[in-house]
Order: C-alpha cells, then sequence, then structure tokens
C-alpha cells in the first residue's frame, strides 16, 4: 500500500496536491445538495419539533409552519431572506469550484488566489447567515400581535423564544465546504513543500511515505 | 360481643393466607412498589381486577392494537373505540348532523351528503344504525371504507377511511325500514342491505289483508365502486322476497363465495293486531317450530340481473320473487324457531343461525346444502322457493343455553355465540376443518356471565376469513347496576373479554351514553392509514379532491354580481391562526352568499371553526380544508363570526363581521 503510493508520487510528485485540489472543488460541489444549517424549534405542542433546513440554494422543512408562528411576532416569512444568495449560490459555488480545481493544473504561485473563493466560502456563508438572522430579529412588524424586543436568533447553539427553546446547528453541507477549504490549504501547502524540495534536491518524507523523490525535477 | 368479632376475624385472616400461600410467588402483587401495593389495598382491588388493569391500561402516548368501529343506535352515528384500552377516539357524523365535525351545519357538501338520504324529500336527520360493515378485500378487512345502514329508515352510509368522514347516503327507494345490513360481499363488490318488516312491494299503500299477495321483503344488492368510493345505485340491485321478515344476513366467503344467507323470523306472515283480538306479533311470529333459512346465490342473481330479467321500480332494478324461486337464486332451509343471528365461518363452511328462542346453534353445511339443491330433493313454499330438507343440510346442533343470538369466530377454532336470555357469552367448539387440537367438535366449552342482555358480540376481525382472536366485546343492552346512576335511562355496557388463554377472562365496563348501539367491528389498527392532514391546501373532503374553490393566501377575495335580478354575494376567504381574511363581509339583506374558506394550515391538529350565529352556520376547517356555504342574507345586522376550535392563544381574536345592511 504504502509502496504503491510511493510509487505514483515518484512519476510525478505534485499529484498530491493536485488530489487535493480536486477533491476540494467535488465536495464543494456536493455540499450543494446537503443542507448547511438546521434549525429545530421545540416546544410542547410539537413533540416531534419544527426543523428548518437552510441548503445554499433553498429551505426545506416546517417551513410554512415556522412562518405561520413568526406572524404573531412579526417576522418576515423565510423565503424572503437571502433570494440574491439563494440565486447565485450554486454559481459561485460553480466557478469557487472551477478555481480550485483549477489549480491542480496551473503550478504558477499567483494562481493560489483563485483558491480564495473556495477558501472562504464556508466563512461567507456564516456571516451572511449572521447577518439575516440579525436582520429578521431586528426588522421586526411594528404591528405584530405580539411585540418583542430586537433579538439575534443563535447562528449556533441555543435560544428562546417565546415557548419555543430553537437550537441552531451546522449541517453536513456546511462540514463538506469546510472541509473543502482545508484540503485546499493542505494542497497549498504540500505544493508548496513539494516545489521548495524539488529545488533543494532534498527528498520530504511525511512517515512512510516519500512526497518527493531524489532527482525530481519541477 | 368483643371476642364474636375476634372469633370471625382469625379464620378469615387464615383463609387469607391460605389463599396468598396457594398463589404463592407467582402472584404479580407480591414484588410490587410499596406504592403500588397501597394504592391496591386502598381501592380494595382483587388480583382479577389488577390483571384486568394492566391488561387495559394504554400509557398516553401509546396507541391500541385494535380499533372497533360501533354503531351509535339511535345517535345515527359511529363510534370509534381503541382496544384494549376503550377508549372513545371518535364519533362520526353520519346519519344525524354533528356540529364539531361542521356536518350538516351550513357546509354544502355535507348538507348533500344528508340530503342523499331524504326520503323522498323529506328531511331525516337521524338514524337508527344497527350494522357497521368495514370494506373488504378476499374476506379481509382492508381498512379503506366503514358501511352502516339506518334500520329506521332503510337507508345506508359510506364512510371513508382516510379522514372518518361520511361521504354519501343511498336511501333505499323501495324500502321503509331495514334489518339485515350492511354488510359486504368478500371484495365487496355489494354492500348488501337486508330487510326486516315486510311491507307492499314499491313503497305503495296495501291493506294488511292483502300481506300475502303484496307483502315482500327487498334484499338490497348497492354495487359498490371502490375507485370512487361510491354506492353506485345504477349498478345495484334487489331480490324479491316473500313477506317472512328476512333477520340477519351474512355473506358467503371462501367455498361459499357468490352466496348469501339470511334468517328470517315471521314465516307464519302474522299481521298482528292485538287490538283486534289477535295474537300480538311477538306470539303470531312465534308459532311455528321452524322458520327458513335463506339461501341466496347472489352471483346467479347479478348474472340474470345483466341479462335483462329485471323489473325496474322507482329507478332500481328489481329480480322478482318467482325469477328468483325459478332460476336457483333462492332457496329455503328450515331453521328452528324464530332465530336471529346468522354467521359464517371464517373458511365459509358452515353457516351458524343463533336459536333465539331455541336453546342451540344451528349449523348448516355449505356443501350438503350445494348436495341437496343439486339432488333437487325438496318441496317448495307458497311462494314457489325450493325448501331444501332440514336433515339434509344440517351439519350440528349445539345445545348452548338461553337466547342464542350472534356468533363470532376466533383463530384457533371456537366460535363465541351471545346467550341474550343467559346474559352470558358461549364459547363453544367448531368441528371439520377447525377441529385439529383433537378436542371434542360441536361442544359447549365454557359459559362467562356479562351484564346484562347481551346482544351482538363483536370478535377482533372476527368475521373476516382470519380472525384474530384475543378480544371479544359484549354489546349489553342493560347495564342495571354496573355504573353511577345517571337518570332512569341508562348506559349501555360494551365489555371486553380476553379470550386469549384457556378461560375467558372479563376486563374491562365501558358505558355508552349516546344511543343503543347494536353491533360493531374490530380491525386491527395498523391497517388504518389516515390522513393526518389533508393532503394539499384547498381540499374538498367530500368529493376527496382538490376544491375548484380552494384559496390560495394572497387571493382571498369578494366578488359581487347580479344573477337572476337578485346581487350574489360570492367570498373567498382563507383562515389561518389567528384570522379569517377578510374580516370584514359587508352585505345587504336579501343577497344570496355563497362563501368558501380555505384553511391554509398545514400543521397537524391545526383546525379551525367557523360560526355565524343566527344563521346555523358551524364549519370545522381540518387543516388543508376548503369548505362551501350558501344561503340567502333573510335577516340584517351585525354578525360576529368566529373560529369554534380554539387554535391559538390569539383564538378569540380570530374573528370577523358579517355585516348585513337592511
Amino acid at each position: 500500500m504504502i509502496e504503491r503510493v510511493n510509487a505514483w508520487l515518484q512519476e510525478d510528485p505534485f499529484r498530491l496536491p493536485r488530489a487535493f485540489f480536486i477533491g476540494a472543488s467535488w465536495l464543494l460541489l456536493f455540499s450543494l445538495l446537503f443542507p448547511y444549517w438546521r434549525m429545530t424549534l421545540q416546544a410542547p405542542q410539537y413533540p416531534g419539533g419544527l426543523r428548518v433546513d437552510v441548503y445554499v440554494t433553498h429551505l426545506a422543512g416546517d417551513v410554512n409552519e415556522v412562518d405561520n408562528l413568526n406572524h404573531y411576532i412579526g417576522m418576515k416569512k423565510l423565503h424572503e431572506a437571502a433570494q440574491v444568495e439563494r440565486f447565485l449560490a450554486p454559481l459561485a459555488i460553480g466557478a469557487a469550484a472551477l478555481l480550485g480545481e483549477a489549480l491542480a493544473f496551473t503550478r504558477r504561485r499567483w494562481m493560489a488566489v483563485m483558491a480564495l473563493p473556495a477558501m472562504l466560502f464556508p466563512l461567507v456563508f456564516l456571516a451572511d447567515m449572521y447577518y439575516w438572522l440579525y436582520r429578521y430579529g431586528h426588522d421586526l412588524d411594528p404591528n405584530a400581535p405580539l411585540r418583542l424586543p430586537p433579538f439575534t436568533p443563535p447562528l449556533i447553539g441555543t435560544g428562546v423564544v417565546g415557548q419555543f427553546r430553537t437550537v441552531a446547528e451546522l449541517q453536513p453541507g456546511f462540514w463538506m465546504a469546510l472541509a473543502a477549504s482545508i484540503l485546499i490549504a493542505l494542497g497549498l501547502h504540500f505544493r508548496r513543500v513539494v516545489r521548495t524540495a524539488i529545488e533543494r534536491h532534498q527528498p520530504v518524507r511525511v512517515g512512510p511515505f516519500v512526497l518527493t523523490p531524489e532527482g525530481a525535477r519541477a | 360481643m368483643m371476642r364474636w368479632k375476634k372469633l370471625a376475624v382469625i379464620p378469615m385472616l387464615l383463609a387469607l393466607l391460605v389463599a396468598a400461600c396457594a398463589r404463592g410467588a407467582a402472584t404479580p402483587v407480591a414484588g410490587l412498589p410499596a406504592e403500588a401495593q397501597a394504592v391496591i389495598k386502598e381501592r380494595g382491588l382483587s388480583p382479577d381486577d389488577i390483571v384486568a388493569a394492566l391488561r387495559t391500561y394504554i400509557p398516553g402516548g401509546k396507541y391500541d392494537e385494535y380499533i372497533m368501529f360501533s354503531s351509535g343506535g339511535h345517535s345515527g352515528q359511529v363510534l370509534v373505540i381503541g382496544i384494549p384500552s376503550m377508549r372513545l377516539l371518535k364519533v362520526i357524523g353520519v346519519f344525524t348532523p354533528e356540529p364539531w365535525q361542521g356536518y350538516g351545519f351550513g357546509e354544502k357538501g355535507t348538507l348533500e351528503v344528508l340530503e342523499g338520504g331524504f326520503a323522498r324529500g323529506k328531511p331525516i336527520l337521524w338514524g337508527d344504525t344497527h350494522h357497521p360493515a368495514l370494506s373488504e378485500t378476499e374476506g379481509e378487512y382492508d381498512g379503506q371504507f366503514l358501511f352502516i345502514n339506518d334500520k329506521a329508515n332503510a337507508r345506508l352510509a359510506v364512510i371513508d377511511l382516510r379522514d372518518f368522514e361520511t361521504k354519501q347516503i343511498v336511501k333505499n327507494p323501495n324500502a321503509i325500514s331495514d334489518h339485515g345490513g350492511g354488510f359486504v360481499t368478500p371484495n365487496t363488490e355489494y354492500v348488501v342491505e337486508g330487510p326486516q318488516y315486510a311491507t307492499p312491494v314499491g313503497w305503495e299503500y296495501a291493506p294488511l289483508d292483502q300481506y300475502k299477495d303484496k307483502y315482500r321483503g327487498l334484499l338490497t344488492f348497492w354495487a359498490f365502486d371502490r375507485q370512487k368510493g361510491r354506492v353506485d345505485p345504477d349498478r345495484s340491485f334487489q331480490i324479491e322476497l316473500p313477506p317472512y321478515w328476512q333477520d340477519l344476513c351474512d355473506a358467503g366467503k371462501k367455498v361459499s363465495y357468490g352466496w348469501v344467507f339470511c334468517n328470517s323470523i315471521n314465516t307464519e306472515m302474522a299481521t298482528g293486531g292485538v287490538e283486534a283480538g289477535n295474537p300480538p306479533f311477538e306470539a303470531g311470529t312465534a308459532k311455528n317450530e321452524m322458520d327458513y333459512l335463506h339461501i341466496i346465490n347472489w352471483k346467479k342473481a347479478e348474472e340474470l340481473i345483466q341479462a335483462g330479467k329485471y323489473e325496474v321500480m322507482n329507478g332500481m332494478k328489481v329480480l322478482r320473487l318467482t325469477t328468483a324461486a325459478q332460476e336457483g337464486v333462492l332457496f329455503f332451509a328450515p331453521e328452528p324457531k324464530s332465530p336471529h343471528g346468522v354467521d359464517v365461518a371464517p373458511g365459509g363452511e358452515y353457516i351458524v343461525v343463533g336459536g333465539k328462542l331455541d336453546p342451540h346453534v344451528t349449523i348448516y353445511s355449505f356443501e350438503k346444502i350445494q348436495k341437496a339443491i343439486a339432488a333437487g330433493n325438496f318441496e317448495r313454499d307458497p311462494f314457489g322457493v325450493p325448501v331444501l330438507k332440514f336433515e339434509d343440510v344440517k351439519e350440528a346442533q349445539v345445545e348452548l343455553g338461553l337466547g342464542p343470538l350472534h356468533t363470532v369466530f376466533d383463530d384457533k377454532g371456537y366460535a363465541y355465540t351471545s346467550l341474550f336470555l343467559d346474559s352470558a357469552v358461549a364459547r363453544w367448539s367448531l368441528g371439520g376443518p377447525y377441529r385439529k387440537d383433537g378436542a371434542e367438535p360441536w361442544k359447549l366449552v365454557e359459559k362467562l356471565p356479562v351484564h346484562y342482555n347481551i346482544g351482538h358480540i363483536a370478535a377482533a376481525e372476527g368475521d373476516t376469513v382470519s380472525p384474530d382472536g384475543k378480544y371479544v366485546v359484549a354489546l349489553n343492552k342493560w347495564s342495571v347496576d354496573r355504573f353511577a346512576p345517571v337518570g332512569p335511562l341508562h348506559p349501555q355496557n360494551f365489555q371486553l373479554i380476553d379470550i386469549s388463554g384457556g378461560k375467558m377472562r372479563l376486563l374491562y365496563d365501558m358505558p355508552i351514553g349516546i344511543g343503543e348501539p347494536h353491533y360493531a367491528q374490530i380491525i386491527k389498527a395498523d391497517k388504518l392509514k389516515p390522513f393526518l392532514v389533508y393532503p394539499e391546501i384547498g381540499w374538498n373532503a367530500v368529493k376527496m379532491a382538490k376544491d375548484p374553490n380552494a384559496t390560495e393566501p394572497g387571493r382571498e377575495r369578494m366578488e359581487v354580481r347580479e344573477e337572476g335580478g337578485r346581487r350574489v354575494v360570492e367570498i373567498w376567504m382563507t383562515a389561518v391562526r389567528s384570522h379569517f381574511n377578510p374580516e370584514r363581509v359587508q352585505i345587504k339583506k336579501g343577497d344570496h352568499v355563497i362563501w368558501h374558506i380555505t384553511n391554509i394550515e398545514r400543521a397537524r391538529d391545526a383546525t379551525h371553526g367557523f360560526a355565524l350565529g343566527g344563521y346555523n352556520i358551524n364549519l370545522s376547517l381540518e387543516p388543508g380544508e376548503t369548505a362551501t356555504i350558501e344561503f340567502d342574507a333573510d335577516q340584517s345586522g351585525t354578525f360576529p363570526f368566529y373560529c369554534t376550535e380554539f387554535c391559538s392563544a390569539l383564538h378569540l381574536e380570530m374573528m370577523g363581521y358579517f355585516l348585513v345592511e337592511p
């Protein structure tokens, strides 16, 4: 097993970072199919709880019922939030994934910039999610039946609104995007390691793995 | 004095000690937590009580294993009861308007259902519900539909078990009253409605001295269209029978598929007249030692109908008595004596007749009946109907006790017969293919007292081709001293009996305070797959399809138009927690109002009501449902309308004003 990997790397030492970049872009693309974030509302009269799953492209779960309840405190309907983001998300993810993938086929240093969109995507998602949570908790209809002081529903963790306990959690889609981000970082790192090793004509080993064989050339 | 008391106490204590030792460590009472022991002591419960309690208690949030659909008797409704807990789960409005369900209080669809049961236009808003019948596929309950008859007015209702609501009532066009129905043929090809009190055929007048010539019984085969979930009167037919007062009926199954059996109680053709010195009906109808079991080949009758051998009476195809007698549709076999129930064994081989005035159940063999018919060894009654010889068709008679009425079956080859006069349930062994355990066939095994005057008896899936055993329910007519007194009109008493062990064991008394139920059927609960909410917003619960007037949120509106010289106001409204939209409806006196309301909720149990005071209107709008009311605004005034189903913290605010200008 180890020997086969070493033999594979000996043919072309850049295969390792390339594998990271390609894996990352596929992970990012597949994350489209999974929810990124979930809010569960628990209250005595909803024995199974109510659930809203946020995908980067759409919402799923008990959206109607949550909207229905939210109207009492004058909160806007959930599907009205982040419409632009949800429209652009597939394009953005596609582009970020493509750029990430492109890294695999270039060795130019400055091209590392192309990694940024994919690497930053999870952070952008969280920031945008927080922005909308803040807006929804602050932009409440003053004519609603119940008036609450402005609040921000939790991005991660639990909160309480009325008889509802809300639990916000990150979901597989987000973890996939985060993994993609980490894979790209690793890819960049190993690309540098490999490049340096070749320039200095020094073999690099990680445990039993020989990342660059002696005498390899860039 | 004190000494005597002590002397009395000591043997009692000794007896208790002996009893406790005899039960030994096996008694479940030992080892119970101290609190349970204290409760047992405080409430004075016997070990039997404790077992009964443990067998019937269903913790909150857990479900019953079986669901019983019971006739609601005079209430005209159907009761839905969980078994073994004997908890009432629902009362389904059937023949009687039911305000909670918005059944018959303004909602157009439900009013049309009720109108289907009017007698020649005359409103009939109650029913004497007798025999519920679950739809069957190959002789097994399939959990799709429930049928029930109204004895008083000869009607049949169809309940869809997707939402437990009544979808159709049909009035028998030729019969005034009925009895032996509804029951279904094994694939619910037909729902059969048997007659009882003979009347002149075709809804005519005839004096009683023309009883033999003019009066008849009519056995009705209502064709059921499973796809539409409706009885189809155009494909239905009736068989004319002699005026013998047919009583109960049951459909043959498996080997006897294609046949129906009914018994009769007035082959004497008594016409009463106690006021004129005649024997009263109760004596006149009981004169003969034998009445006639009716043996009817419905497959043959269906062929004759399809071949056009019928007359149309009041829109219904009728196979005349002479045709039925001559063409091999109708046969008789003697049965003792003014019997009551007729029940076909699970495999269809035997037909069990409860003697009522005779202490036996008489068991007929379907095979022997077929042989006797083939041999042609029969006489004919005054109407030309072949009468088979009792000895040719009888399989066995089992003496059970006084007043045997109805019989149900278990999974171990035993039958359970209600004994009205003995107030007991008799367990007895079947013979033939049912007797593989070596027990003696056709023999009374055990009798269990019930309280009191048992009528029908129901068993878990007990009249299917594969009964489950486990439970039997005695439907007792009298409760006398079983419950706290609530005035002279006493509740009925349903008693749950455990039949799973070696001995029958009484588990629970359930009072029924709404009418006198007749029959009930018990289905395995997991066969029922009802909606939790209606499948889509805008559902018409009578048509079981999306309503063309379903109102989407944001499309609420009111339109006014002229029609035939008057103003018609049409409103499309939505209901959601906690408001109607629109909340103000302003019209003029004399306007004709058509009002559609859609509950746009998707949450389970988020039902809204709609009551309009002064106009006799109340609706139940279950999640997704669209209902329509239509009326003339014949009184001016300011009418608040409001939600009658407590829906939310702001339920009281869920209202609006219906303003009718003078």
